[in-house]
């Protein structure tokens, strides 16, 4: 049963990430990857990690349907009403992925793993609560400040128009230079 | 379900985002193709986690900083893209070229 389950999500997730660069539209594209995705989140919940499995799961769909907008304003074939090919350089692609594969599986497949070491947590959310918050403080405060950094990194970036285009480089200028008049700069 | 299974299905994941990354012309799917990557890095994460050192919060914590950092990608790849776009009307990564040694 197990057995199972876990070829079946190994399977999905495989074929449907493959699948994401073969389908004629960009949002089935989208949607595969969801379950890509999805599939994976099966796979830690497999190793009983229900928490990080739930926040794959979440996570990964509002990710989704937000890349979906992003489509909506940037692709070039939105509906797959046409056949949609868009690749370049796939021969040396192709030989890059299966170069990497064989060298990642051949590793998996060959290395002499050493034998399971302890027995997990009885409460594995706790543990990584208390983790996070004691011996990998470090970890988080970094992943925070990263998050920060993001954001103001993003807004400027996205920001067609900011206060030094409207004021100048000293934010000195006598009235602010919009493209429309009455907002408020009037 | 050992290991060894879990590690190879991390590496066909890897693999066909690494091919996804390396071919895609869309700015778009080039980002799915990295998330595809760092799918398959959660999987490795989680596979080594519960095989090798169940008693540690290692694994766990590499996982929670994977997905960190695929939510950076896309905030951060989008914004490039919007800025880009924006710029010189470009969505597709054979145009923006500059940078070509």
């Amino acid at each position: 049963m197990t057995t199972a389950l876990f070829v079946v999500l190994a399977v999905t997730a495989v074929v449907a990430g493959a699948l994401v660069f073969r389908v004629d539209s960009m949002a089935r594209a989208t949607f595969l990857l969801l379950l890509s995705f999805l599939a994976v989140a099966g796979l830690v919940l497999m190793t009983g990690l229900q928490y990080l499995g739930v926040v794959i799961v979440l996570m990964m769909v509002i990710e989704m349907v937000v890349m979906a907008v992003f489509m909506i304003m940037y692709m070039m074939n939105p509906a797959g009403l046409m056949p949609m090919s868009m690749f370049h350089n796939t021969r040396g692609a192709a030989v890059i992925a299966a170069t990497t594969f064989v060298a990642l599986a051949g590793g998996a497949l060959l290395v002499d793993w050493p034998v399971r070491g302890g027995a997990p947590a009885p409460d594995l959310t706790m543990a990584l609560g208390q983790s996070l918050m004691s011996g990998q403080m470090l970890t988080m405060m970094t992943l925070g400040v990263t998050l920060f950094a993001t954001i103001v990194g993003t807004v400027v970036l996205a920001a067609g128009r900011g206060r030094y285009d409207r004021l100048g480089d000293e934010l000195d200028a006598p009235e602010s230079d919009d493209r429309d008049r009455g907002g408020v700069g009037r | 379900m050992n290991l060894q299974a879990f590690l190879v299905v991390a590496a066909a994941l890897v693999s066909v985002g690494l091919f996804g990354a390396l071919t895609q012309q869309s700015i778009v799917m080039l980002m799915m193709g990295l998330e595809l990557l760092l799918n398959g890095v959660i999987l490795g994460a989680a596979a080594f986690w519960y095989f090798l050192a169940p008693a540690g919060t290692g694994g766990q914590v590499l996982i929670v900083i994977v997905v960190t950092a695929m939510a950076i990608e896309m905030a951060a790849g989008f914004a490039v893209t919007t800025a880009i776009y924006r710029a010189k009307r470009i969505d597709m990564t054979d145009d923006a070229a500059e940078l070509r040694g």
